[in-house]
């Protein structure tokens, strides 16, 4: 399934490879890097490397929530948070606390990837139903398919999201909130 | 012709990789939420990539909604990464071993 043939368009190879190295250096980056805002900074890159992909999949709208909403409001978000903090404060990272963590955590993850690549080298995955929902469009973005979809199939768990957003919002305004203990001692 | 289907599940299984490494390895709590991410991103192209091998669009609306989710887990984490460092003055998840028995 995956033998290398010259039948690839080399501007559809040329998209893959950009997105793949964005992605990779970025994450390999996130876990390395010892500076929280460099850690964010990596993190913008590989966001930036999954709208590509996606872009080059048809899916553009998926693709600019990805940028507004990953890059432009999650990352601002920690960003924030980095600063508010103070902890741009470096992390000791080749302290071990438990012996063998790492090793341990590094075989875990080779054994988890390598079957799941095993997986998808081996099953008939593609045999199943197609177009179960809606077709995609023929040619390139799915919006109208996607916007379509989101409120008519899915239009309950769309309206269950509208309340989780606002129990979050209301969730980590009361955790953020700083307790004053004297104003409650004068109400009270 | 486009490039298979199967190289952007393999890029997503390394980008879940990475992210997994990073989340039992580091022990700073922003960090840990900033793994979780890119484990949740991974998932995300794995949906967009089927989406695409099948002709389906539900993938794309499933990864719609995994969005919503993650930036209400980001704001409900980060709220408690803050109520934390008010308390113990560090984000490490080391610190926070209260409940050991």
């Amino acid at each position: 399934m995956i033998a290398l043939s010259h039948a690839y368009s080399i501007p559809s190879v040329l998209v893959f490879v950009t997105s793949a190295l964005l992605i990779l250096i970025g994450a390999i980056g996130v876990i390395s890097v010892k500076n929280p805002v460099h850690a964010a900074l990596c993190l913008i890159m590989t966001l930036i490397g999954v709208a590509v992909a996606f872009v080059a999949q048809s899916a553009d709208f998926l693709a600019a929530v990805q940028i507004i909403v990953y890059a432009g409001a999650i990352v601002v978000l920690f960003l924030f948070v980095i600063m508010f903090l103070g902890v741009d404060r470096r992390e000791h990272i080749h302290f071990e606390p438990l012996v063998g963590q790492r090793a341990f955590a590094g075989v875990g993850v080779v054994i988890t990837v390598a079957g799941l690549i095993t997986l998808m080298a081996r099953s008939h995955w593609v045999s199943g139903a197609t177009s179960v929902t809606t077709k995609l469009s023929s040619g390139n973005g799915n919006v109208r398919q996607l916007g379509t979809a989101v409120f008519t199939t899915y239009l309950f768990a769309f309206e269950a999201t509208a309340a989780l957003l606002i129990i979050a919002v209301v969730g980590a305004v009361l955790l953020a909130r700083r307790e004053r203990p004297s104003q409650n001692e004068e109400s009270a | 012709m486009n490039v298979p289907a199967a190289w952007y599940l393999i890029l997503a299984a390394g980008l879940f990789g990475i992210g997994a490494f990073g989340l039992l390895t580091r022990r700073s709590a922003l960090i840990m939420f900033m793994c979780i991410e890119l484990m949740l991103n991974a998932v995300n192209l794995t949906f967009v990539t089927f989406s695409r091998t099948l002709n389906d669009i539900s993938g794309q609306a499933i990864v719609f909604f995994v969005m919503v989710v993650a930036a209400a887990e980001v704001t409900v984490g980060l709220g408690i990464v803050v109520a934390v460092f008010r308390r113990r003055s560090s984000t490490s998840v080391d610190e926070l071993s209260e409940m050991k028995g």
